[in-house]
């Protein structure tokens, strides 16, 4: 088991034939990834990567059952292609795409409010359930199946706390890059529900940041939901300046809000174990429990 | 990104919203006349033109009753450093100045539009309490505060407009007034890919009329290509050199106020390796993000603006590869350490794709490096090399 992705996910790629959109999917595809076809404006009728290419997301779903898409279109074009995947109701879709703008996510955000689809991102390494299925561009022999489900707002960071699961031979049941955007699909709450329900999760890893109150909202969920999985987290940031974008979109205390230390106090007053070193994500989940 | 007030007024007056008249100035000689020119009947402000907030507090807005108080101020003000809650210690030094029309106040109000990120929709605050620090009356008096979400797929309607004049008491003339410039700002807002749109205050004189004192707007970076107009209106001096430089790289970089400079692949292990270091009991000088496409010129030029920075002690490179292969990151950091005649002390952790092949090359580079086996690793190493170069 594990959540929303597994072996039998099929999958198509939006911006299939892009530079991007290539790279990823050969990855994807040598991974074991179901992938059934692409979409590419204008390419319609061709083959690429031995999958068939549409015009539309319309079209591809004509042709095949689709279980997710994962896009990877340039960022002025990108919301329209989330809004177009949406529009065709696709169960789950990727986003991996950086510097969509805020306005244009506002606008995603309100239609996924009428839908049924998940989106993951944007901005993220993307989703991976070790072994079955990679949607992204996340490595993928640092990954083990396993026992941890990981949330993460963060690229390499994830990759880090992959690696030290992976060294501490406890492996990933999914991990699920939510991206460094303020405005963004699937949040550590929806992960935190995921997983809590998973079989093959035994053990929650969120490695959060500075900005927002994703951590906190997560962290009353857990209390108020009496999650009995352990679970454990990092939040990175506490030496960041206030008022200063760090890197990722999302990634800044403003107006007193977002800071590391109020995240952390929230989460280990919710009964979740935080650690204050990187170094420590796998360890932290062999000692704590 | 940010502007300044003036340019925010002069595009928020595009929309409709009711502004002073006003001139800005680079020269404090001008003050004088520009100020005669606007032919006020009483007095005028004197404003510095800086990306920061409580200039009041520190000196940079001055109410001038006659001429030779603007010259005055302006002469003050103009070239001054103002420290303010917002600049740091080090404050900004002001560059230009806005002399702007007086008038007669009879009550100070506050409005700002933002994204509230929780929620998804666009959030605007209100409060019959303004000229003072928004935080500050938060705290106070929440009850005082008044806030709206939009769902920008209905946009702002009427009832919002009614539901927030009658809520800061607003009757008659002037309830049509605040209606419409709310109308205006949000027309603003979401038309020019705003992050913020704040006012504060504007007020009601004493004829009644509304008028925008403060004005403070910040963008959205990643829709400016679609605003060259607003783009156009970047003031380079207002940023830090080696953060342009590093945005025009490509670079994601941060100066801070510590002494070891940090190198790394992503922004979240980036604050990571910040935050390490401080955890082994030294401050990190930087924040800076090679992103996903590091290559040899971009760590040359992340190298270069690190040492930029006299104070650097040191230098922690982190790297956790994934798509990107650390043996081509380790060609990049030997020849990039060369190219800079590396005097500080290096340690290098390389993790992930190809990491025994990076180890290698960095082993035989001849270069006096450290090579770290994990994140704890090279903090200590650094962090203990450091302390012996204090």
């Amino acid at each position: 088991m594990s959540v929303l992705v597994d072996k039998n996910t099929r999958v198509i790629c939006q911006g299939l034939t892009g530079y991007q959109g290539t790279f990823h999917s050969e990855k994807a595809l040598a991974y074991g990834t179901k992938m059934v076809g692409g979409v590419t404006p204008g390419k319609g009728g061709s083959i690429h990567l031995g999958l068939p290419v549409y015009n539309t997301v319309y079209e591809a779903i004509k042709h095949h059952s689709v279980d997710a898409s994962v896009i990877y279109v340039p960022a002025p074009f990108a919301a329209d292609a989330i809004l177009e995947a949406i529009d065709a109701g696709i169960p789950l879709i990727i986003c991996i795409t950086e510097g969509i703008p805020v306005l244009d996510m506002l606008r995603v955000k309100q239609q996924l409010k009428n839908s049924t689809s998940k989106l993951i991102g944007p901005n993220c390494p993307g989703i991976i359930t070790p072994g079955q299925c990679k949607i992204g561009i996340m490595p993928a022999y640092i990954h083990m199946p396993g026992c941890v489900g990981i949330a993460s707002r963060s690229g390499t960071l994830t990759y880090e706390a992959v690696d030290q699961t992976t060294k501490a031979k406890l492996g990933q049941s999914t991990c699920i890059g939510i991206g460094g955007d303020p405005i963004k699909g699937l949040d550590f709450v929806d992960c935190l529900e995921l997983f809590a329900k998973d079989p093959a999760t035994e053990s929650i890893l969120l490695i959060g940041e500075i900005g927002g109150d994703s951590e906190e909202r997560a962290a009353d969920f857990y209390k108020q939901e009496k999650i009995t999985k352990p679970c454990a987290a990092f939040i990175a940031g506490r030496t960041a300046p206030e008022g200063r974008c760090m890197g990722h979109a999302g990634a800044i205390i403003s107006g007193g809000m977002g800071r590391a230390s109020e995240k952390i106090e929230t989460l280990r007053s919710a009964g979740i174990l935080v650690t204050d070193s990187p170094a420590n994500i796998g360890s932290i989940l062999l000692r704590g429990f | 990104m940010n502007i300044h007030e003036h340019q925010a007024k002069e595009l928020l007056s595009t929309f409709g919203v009711p502004i002073l008249k006003g001139t800005v100035i680079f020269d404090a000689n001008k003050a004088v006349a520009v100020a005669k020119a606007l032919n006020s009947p009483s007095c005028w402000a004197v404003k510095a033109q800086i990306h920061a907030g409580g200039r009041g507090k520190s000196g940079g807005i001055k109410i001038a009753q006659s001429l030779d108080d603007v010259k005055k101020y302006a002469q003050e003000i103009l070239g001054k450093t103002l420290v303010t809650p917002q600049t740091g210690p080090r404050g900004k030094e002001v560059k230009r100045l806005y002399i702007e029309h007086g008038c007669a106040i009879k009550t100070e109000l506050y409005l700002s539009l933002l994204v509230d990120r929780t929620k998804g929709c666009i959030s605007v605050i209100s409060t019959s309490e303004g000229g003072v620090d928004i935080e500050e009356v938060a705290k106070k008096s929440p009850h005082k505060i008044i806030k709206l979400s939009i769902d920008p797929a209905i946009g702002l309607q009427k009832f919002h407009q009614r539901n927030l004049a009658f809520s800061l008491g607003l009757k008659n003339t002037i309830a049509k007034q605040f209606s419409k410039l709310l109308a205006s700002c949000y027309q603003a807002f979401t038309s020019l890919d705003a992050s913020l749109i704040e006012l504060n205050p504007f007020v009601i004189t004493k004829n009644d009329t509304i008028f925008v004192l403060d004005a403070k707007m910040s963008f959205d970076d990643n829709a400016l290509y679609r605003h060259p107009n607003i783009e156009n209106l970047r003031d380079l001096t207002e940023e830090d050199p080696a953060e342009l430089e590093a945005t025009k790289c490509n670079l994601s970089y941060i100066k801070l106020d510590g002494n070891i400079g940090c190198l790394v692949n992503g922004a979240g292990l980036a604050m990571a390796t910040m935050d390490i270091i401080k955890i082994y009991g030294q401050e990190p000088a930087n924040f800076l993000d090679v992103g996903g496409g590091a290559t040899e010129e971009s760590v040359t030029k992340a190298f270069q603006i690190i040492l930029s920075d006299q104070r650097i002690k040191g230098i922690l490179v982190n790297i956790f590869g994934g798509i990107m292969h650390c043996d081509v990151i380790a060609k990049g950091i030997v020849s990039a350490a060369k190219k800079v005649c590396l005097k500080v002390p290096l340690v290098v952790r390389l993790e992930g794709t190809n990491a025994t092949e990076g180890k290698n090359i960095l082993s035989k580079s001849g270069l006096s490096l450290q090579i770290a086996n994990n994140l704890s690793d090279a903090a200590e190493k650094i962090v203990t090399a450091v302390r012996e170069t204090i």
